[in-house]
């Protein structure tokens, strides 16, 4: 108990360090987003100097850093200069779009990945193995850029798919059936491109954990038993496997994230990543502070998420006694 | 034991080097490669598609000098281009053409192949008629060049975080690594957007190939600290360092000669995987806008016009730059995994295997 304590308060110092970090570069920033104002002829210079103290941009940096956080506490998450309303409100849907790709990528890609480096660590050194490791080894040489590139272009040039978006112009109006047949269609290939760029080093990892059990004892005992094979491989050798892959769980979705962006902007998919990039090319601030926060807090999230799974599924980490 | 397959770890590493070796002197050497210079325009000739090399002209006689026919805009104004059917202008070889300065330094005349009369461009032309091939040669010097450095100041800062956090230990070691993981909890690209956005915008090239470089390395110097420190923390214990500092070596020396060259295969495999992460780095910052601007070519915004519907749907041509890029991948992670079998799982204090992620 004490552990997931301890764990949980390092997740929200970490949180507080990197608004810091981001708020500090921020403030080191040249130009604001009321530079581009101050060329139009049109504005006032007492008008801008006005949206100067009420964005009290002409603060300190300790005040304005105090101010954001009451303001995050607050659930506003700090002001948006473009589009003139609270970031929270504009994080919300995004962060949404962006859990619903990263979590359908996730979990398609382990669905692969397990079965593929059991099977391959079944069957290390022959075919099987060899044909998995080439795959993987071809698919990890390929950038995710080159990836989504490559689909979008598949989209465009077959018709199967649609060129991006997250739905069909007129699909409100559509039953909730075909709704989600929409959205999956949309879905597809972004899913395609993070899962392709990420399971390589899913497979290698879980061949390396299984691979490294099987040679164990218990097993040899398991099948002196007589127990099936795939329950050998699933019920035994996976479980005690599973220590490293809950870690690489945790990383992984950092992964994810980052490489979602990229995948999100290419194939227009509605999520943080256009959103940030938006914000960096129109020096929105607050936006690209809530943006870089939110998706660490997804990435730290996740990791406590594994830390609480390891916890429950690893009894040596709950152990608090003495080594053995 | 018996050796592993493809030879022995060594013989591996140096395969990969030789491989990645020919793979860079084709971008080393873009200026003889390349027939034109990268920012040379054709504005007749916009999206035209890659020039065909024949061999066997329109009667059927073979010539062994290859020859091209220049391409003729179509009428309708669309944009097409057929063969112009008449001319026949052939490939010369090693020709003096326009001057370039080799390596950056030295001013040299000579080019691989040439046409006169008409362009050639082996991987078609863009919306001003600049010749592909060439910008994909020149546009690799910077993306990999970025790569490299970026990875140097991301080695470098590591190491220097890394060894001080180790060797001095306690409450600096502390701050060190709590500082590091801070940078190592944030997605990665997301910081470096983040970082990106807080510097100006419209610089030139010049400047924003150093912006990039510097931000990409002031990002990626976390996990290089983290290793250092864990090899500089076991090689303190090492029984050679205790016999040194017995000796009366003073901690200057020990770092010298003891605890840095220990560090060395560590930074090695580390550089072979960082190196292809900056160069994407860079490309993906190019493509988006934030990296190295137009004119001067990079790999990211050779392929930041896909991002229009029209080029991406008519001209297949104008993403051949990202295929080009998987050939240099392969061969560093190549290099990465045989430097990695040659040196070993390193022994690191704090726990962990030490072989780099």
């Amino acid at each position: 108990m004490r552990y997931l304590l301890r764990r949980a308060l390092h997740a929200l110092l970490l949180l507080f360090g990197v608004s810091l970090l981001t708020f500090m570069f921020a403030a080191m920033a040249p130009g604001n987003y009321l530079d581009e104002m101050r060329l139009n002829p049109q504005i006032a210079p007492e008008t801008i100097s006005a949206l100067r103290a009420q964005y009290g941009m002409d603060r300190p940096f300790p005040v304005r850093y105090l101010r954001w956080l009451g303001s995050v506490l607050r659930g506003e998450w700090g002001f948006s200069f473009a589009y003139n309303r609270p970031v929270a409100s504009l994080l919300v849907v995004r962060a949404r779009n962006t859990l619903l790709l990263a979590a359908t990528a996730t979990a398609l890609a382990w669905l692969l990945a397990l079965p593929l480096g059991v099977w391959s660590a079944e069957r290390a050194g022959h075919w099987p193995d060899r044909l998995v490791s080439a795959g993987s080894a071809a698919l990890l040489v390929i950038p995710e850029l080159v990836l989504a590139l490559g689909l979008l272009i598949l989209a465009v040039r077959s018709g199967w798919f649609p060129a991006g978006g997250l739905e069909s112009l007129g699909s409100g109006s559509l039953s909730a059936g075909r709704k989600i047949a929409d959205l999956a269609r949309h879905l597809t290939l972004p899913v395609a491109a993070l899962v392709l760029s990420s399971i390589p080093l899913l497979i290698r990892h879980v061949r390396a954990a299984v691979a490294e059990v099987l040679g164990s004892g218990f097993l040899w005992a398991a099948e002196a038993h007589g127990i099936s094979r795939r329950r050998l491989l699933w019920r035994h050798a996976l479980p005690a496997a599973a220590n490293p892959l809950i870690s690489l769980f945790g990383f992984s979705l950092g992964g994810l994230l980052s490489g979602s962006l990229i995948v999100e902007v290419v194939m227009s998919w509605p999520g943080l990543g256009p959103l940030l990039l938006e914000a960096i090319l129109t020096r929105d601030l607050y936006v690209v502070i809530g943006c870089v926060l939110l998706s660490t807090l997804f990435l730290v999230g996740g990791n406590l998420a594994a830390d609480l799974l390891l916890y429950w599924a690893d009894p040596r980490i709950r152990w608090e006694g003495p080594e053995p | 034991m018996r050796p592993a397959p493809g030879g022995s770890p060594r013989h591996r590493v140096f395969v990969w080097l030789v491989a990645l070796a020919v793979l860079h002197a084709l971008v080393v050497f873009a200026g003889v490669i390349s027939p034109y210079a990268p920012e040379e325009q054709d504005r007749d000739h916009a999206y035209a598609p890659p020039t065909r090399i024949h061999w066997i002209d329109s009667r059927g006689g073979f010539h062994p000098r290859p020859f091209i026919r220049p391409w003729l805009s179509l009428e309708g104004g669309l944009g097409e281009f057929a063969e112009d059917p008449a001319q026949q202008i052939p490939l010369r070889f090693l020709v003096a053409g326009a001057p370039y300065r080799l390596l950056g330094v030295i001013p040299c005349r000579l080019h691989l192949f040439a046409t006169e009369g008409a362009r050639i461009s082996l991987l078609g032309t863009d919306g001003y008629g600049r010749d592909q091939f060439s910008r994909l040669l020149y546009g690799g010097q910077i993306s990999l060049l970025a790569g490299w450095l970026a990875a140097a100041l991301a080695l470098l800062g590591g190491t220097i975080i890394g060894t001080a956090a180790g060797f001095l230990g306690g409450w600096a070691d502390d701050a060190l690594m709590r500082v590091a993981e801070l940078f190592l909890a944030l997605p990665w690209l997301y910081l470096l957007f983040a970082l990106r956005a807080f510097l100006p915008l419209a610089v030139s090239p010049l400047q924003a190939f150093f912006l990039v470089v510097g931000v990409i390395g002031a990002v990626g110097w976390a996990r290089p600290a983290r290793l250092v420190r864990g090899v500089v923390l076991s090689a303190k214990e090492r029984d050679f360092v205790r016999a040194a500092r017995g000796f009366g070596a003073s901690e200057g020396y020990l770092l010298r000669r003891h605890v840095l060259p220990e560090t060395a295969s560590v930074l090695l495999t580390q550089a072979a995987i960082l190196v292809p992460q900056y160069i994407l780095a860079e490309v993906t910052l190019s493509f988006l806008g934030l990296g190295v601007p137009e004119p001067a070519p990079s790999w990211g915004n050779l392929l930041a016009s896909l991002q229009q519907y029209s080029v991406l749907a008519s001209y297949w041509w104008m993403c051949l730059p990202a295929v080009i890029m998987v050939p240099f991948f392969l061969g560093y992670l190549g290099l990465a995994s045989a430097l990695q079998a040659w040196t070993g799982p390193v022994k690191i204090a704090g726990g962990g295997s030490g072989s780099a992620e």
